[in-house]
């Protein structure tokens, strides 16, 4: 396993000077990365429900500790629908993101009525954030029955299946409409290849039905060939869902970085943290236009732990550190993420869903040490 | 012990209330006199023809009573030929080797059209640990039910402007309801404990949500069979940690695909599991998940597609048509041959040819 550590930070050294978002930042960081070390970067956290205020303490202590030039703007779910988003998130927070343009969240329990729109669908559909990536290697030290996974799942995250476009044609009939638009494949396309040369990987697999979905499928695929012409470098393939499926649960080794539509993202990006642990171990980032990031722990609030000091941070901690990867704070992103890996790897301090018995707080301070 | 499916025999008369009730099996003239059934049979294309072929074989060293009627049938067809459809709707059983679907291009998939003609509403895929198979995942016993004419396969696309592109997914009560039912009639008669329904009701609220209505009303007659519901991306995530909490999943069309080759694949892959596609009327018994390497041209040259798949549906198909004794001594036989584990086609972990695969399992035929 010690392998697998070494190979991450060879190919994060690789990526050293290249940033996770979009060009456009480039320009950003390239005029602040001098004032880094002086100036603090605003960004904005959503501490969320259930276990959120705790994972996010760790979170703040880590950070700390390894002296990241970070100040937090808290921002939290209000108990009553604000009129101006129709949710319950404020504008002020999504204007917050949108100033900052960077931000770290929780997990949010949607409220269960109706009336109102799901809080991880407005912060989507405000901010624009397109594209969700989600980073899915095997954790050297936690052993699964996968042990040599090492892909990149990218999901378009603003069309297709989840427009949310339904109507009752007559008693008994149901139709939901699936929007595949040229624009938003395009965008996808285009951060999916960019990512991957901007992180040294070979192969980009579009994931499709479009044997049977020929019209939207098929335009899906247009758009990331023509994407693909630009990058000759880089390997790309088609695969269909549905043997994509069975070759992941067979040998996911033969994956590299996957872009795919909405729903089959979903469902793909989930099948690949169960290959690794489960989503308390899976570190998440929103894209949004005008290089905003948003890195999100895609985990419940489970409810039934949070305030007992027995949530397991790394879900959200791993989220950060891709966080400091888009910010450009690639040795800050480096330690902790080294200082995470080997805390898992070393075993003494371990949470309850990792089979440990350790607190929150035990094995936050675990990562200090380490650093 | 493996579970014995039993197939759509008893159901068409038990959704039927004019029928009387005493009668259970579908009234197919028995062969009293030695006199085979004929079954229609579809090669298709790529390693289709390599595995029924295979079928052929060793239907032949068995003396099963059954004879094919063979039909030439090619993926990139416009349409399936109407005698093909006539044969099947004469002999009501069919045996399908696999059709390569174009990827992209105008020409809509035959697997689907034929479904759709022939009213085959539900496809069934028995996913199940052999021993002798090599995988990461055991205790995994999973029988996958997929509602097969609606859904996202409705094939209702259409370019609204240059550049955006609608699909249709389509749900309807009638069609839940009757998949609702084959999946907890099937649960009731293989003495299967818990059903599954796996939707997205989260966000598709309507069109979900009346599949699952559906569902929890089937549910409430059937006391006996556990129920329970579970969004399609945990349940994919729980598929791969903890596979052995599934028992049956009945699923719309879309998700039922992948679900059904998750399933296949932790349970040793496309190339072993059975399955078949029923109806009221007519069921074709083909690999059990999507063929996923029909096409591959390399499998099809070198010959060493894996026959084991086709063989246990050809077992169910035996079944179905009431011939318990030769379906079990065929799947006894191609169970023993994966147990040694000497004759084991590529896509498992072997290198032996179809053929050899065969003479295998026809020397274990007692």
């Amino acid at each position: 396993m010690a392998s697998q550590i070494v190979r991450r930070i060879a190919r994060s050294s690789r990526s050293k000077y290249a940033s996770l978002g979009n060009p456009s930042l480039l320009d950003r960081s390239c005029s602040q990365s001098a004032a880094s070390n002086s100036n603090l970067i605003r960004a904005t956290l959503f501490p969320g429900d259930g276990i959120g205020p705790e994972i996010a303490e760790s979170v703040k202590q880590v950070f700390k500790v390894a002296e990241v030039p970070i100040e937090w703007e808290e921002h939290y779910v209000g108990k009553e629908v604000d009129p101006r988003t129709q949710s319950f998130l404020t504008w002020e927070s999504l204007e917050s993101v949108r100033r900052n343009k960077v931000g770290l969240k929780g997990p949010m329990a949607t409220p269960i009525g109706k009336g109102h729109r799901s809080l991880n669908l407005t912060l989507r559909k405000e901010l624009n954030l397109y594209a969700n990536v989600r980073p899915c290697y095997s954790l050297p030290g936690y052993k699964t029955k996968y042990d040599d996974v090492d892909l990149i799942t990218i999901r378009e995250n603003t069309e297709g299946e989840y427009s949310g476009l339904e109507h009752q044609v007559v008693r008994g009939v149901v139709e939901s409409v699936k929007i595949i638009t040229h624009l938003a494949s395009l965008r996808v396309a285009e951060y999916a290849f960019h990512y991957a040369k901007a992180h040294g990987r070979e192969r980009v697999t579009a994931v499709h039905k479009a044997n049977i979905m020929q019209k939207t499928d098929g335009l899906f695929l247009k758009c990331c060939r023509e994407v693909a012409e630009k990058y000759p470098e880089i390997k790309y393939e088609e695969e269909v869902i549905d043997n994509c499926c069975m070759a992941l649960v067979k040998d996911p080794s033969t994956f590299d970085v996957l872009v795919m539509p909405n729903l089959y993202g979903d469902i793909i990006s989930d099948l690949c943290a169960g290959l690794i642990g489960g989503l308390g171990l899976t570190p998440s980032c929103n894209i949004g236009e005008g290089g905003i990031a948003l890195a999100e722990a895609v985990h419940g609030s489970a409810p039934d732990i949070a305030g007992k000091n027995l949530a397991n941070p790394t879900a959200l901690l791993l989220s950060g550190v891709s966080m400091l990867h888009h910010l450009n704070l690639h040795e800050k992103a480096d330690q902790i993420h080294d200082a995470i890996l080997k805390t898992i790897a070393e075993g003494k301090f371990r949470t309850g869903d990792l089979g440990g018995k350790s607190t929150t707080t035990d094995f936050t301070n675990a990562i200090c040490n380490h650093l | 012990m493996s579970r014995r499916p039993l197939l759509n025999l008893n159901l068409k008369h038990l959704f039927s209330s004019t029928r009387s009730r005493s009668l259970t099996y579908v009234p197919v003239p028995r062969p009293v006199d030695g006199t085979a059934r004929p079954v229609t049979l579809i090669p298709g294309d790529g390693i289709g023809p390599l595995v029924t072929g295979a079928v052929e074989r060793v239907m032949d060293a068995m003396h099963a009573p059954v004879y094919f009627e063979k039909y030439e049938v090619r993926g990139d067809m416009n349409t399936v030929p109407p005698e093909v459809i006539e044969s099947i709707r004469k002999n009501k059983v069919c045996l399908k080797g696999g059709l390569r679907t174009p990827v992209g291009g105008g020409v809509s998939s035959l697997n689907v059209l034929l479904r759709k003609e022939l009213d085959l509403y539900a496809s069934l895929v028995h996913c199940i640990n052999l021993p002798g198979l090599p995988t990461r995942h055991d205790k995994v016993d999973i029988v996958v039910i997929r509602e097969n004419t609606e859904g996202e396969y409705s094939g209702l696309e259409h370019e609204v402007v240059p550049g955006v592109v609608e699909s249709l997914k389509v749900i309807t009560k009638f069609c839940s309801e009757r998949i609702a039912k084959y999946a907890f009639e099937y649960a009731y008669l293989n003495n299967r404990k818990k059903v599954t329904a796996v939707h997205k009701a989260n966000i598709m609220k309507l069109a979900d949500g009346l599949f699952l209505e559906s569902c929890r009303e089937v549910a409430s007659k059937y006391p006996g069979i556990q129920y329970n519901e579970m969004i399609v991306d945990n349940c994919s995530m729980q598929l791969v940690s903890k596979p052995e909490q599934f028992d049956v999943m009945v699923t719309p069309n879309l998700y039922g695909n992948l679900i059904a080759n998750t399933a296949a694949g932790i349970a040793g892959g496309t190339g072993v599991m059975p399955g078949g596609n029923v109806g009221f009327d007519y069921a074709i018994f083909e690999q059990g998940a999507s063929a996923g390497n029909v096409g591959n041209e390399k499998i099809v040259e070198q010959r060493t597609a894996n026959p084991v798949a086709l063989l246990l549906s050809s077992a169910m198909m035996l079944r179905h048509l009431q011939f318990p004794s030769f379906a079990d001594r065929l799947d006894a036989a191609v169970k023993r041959v994966i147990a040694q584990g000497k004759y084991q086609a590529g896509d498992v972990g072997g290198d032996s040819t179809t053929e050899e695969v065969v003479d295998a399992v026809i020397a274990n035929i007692k």
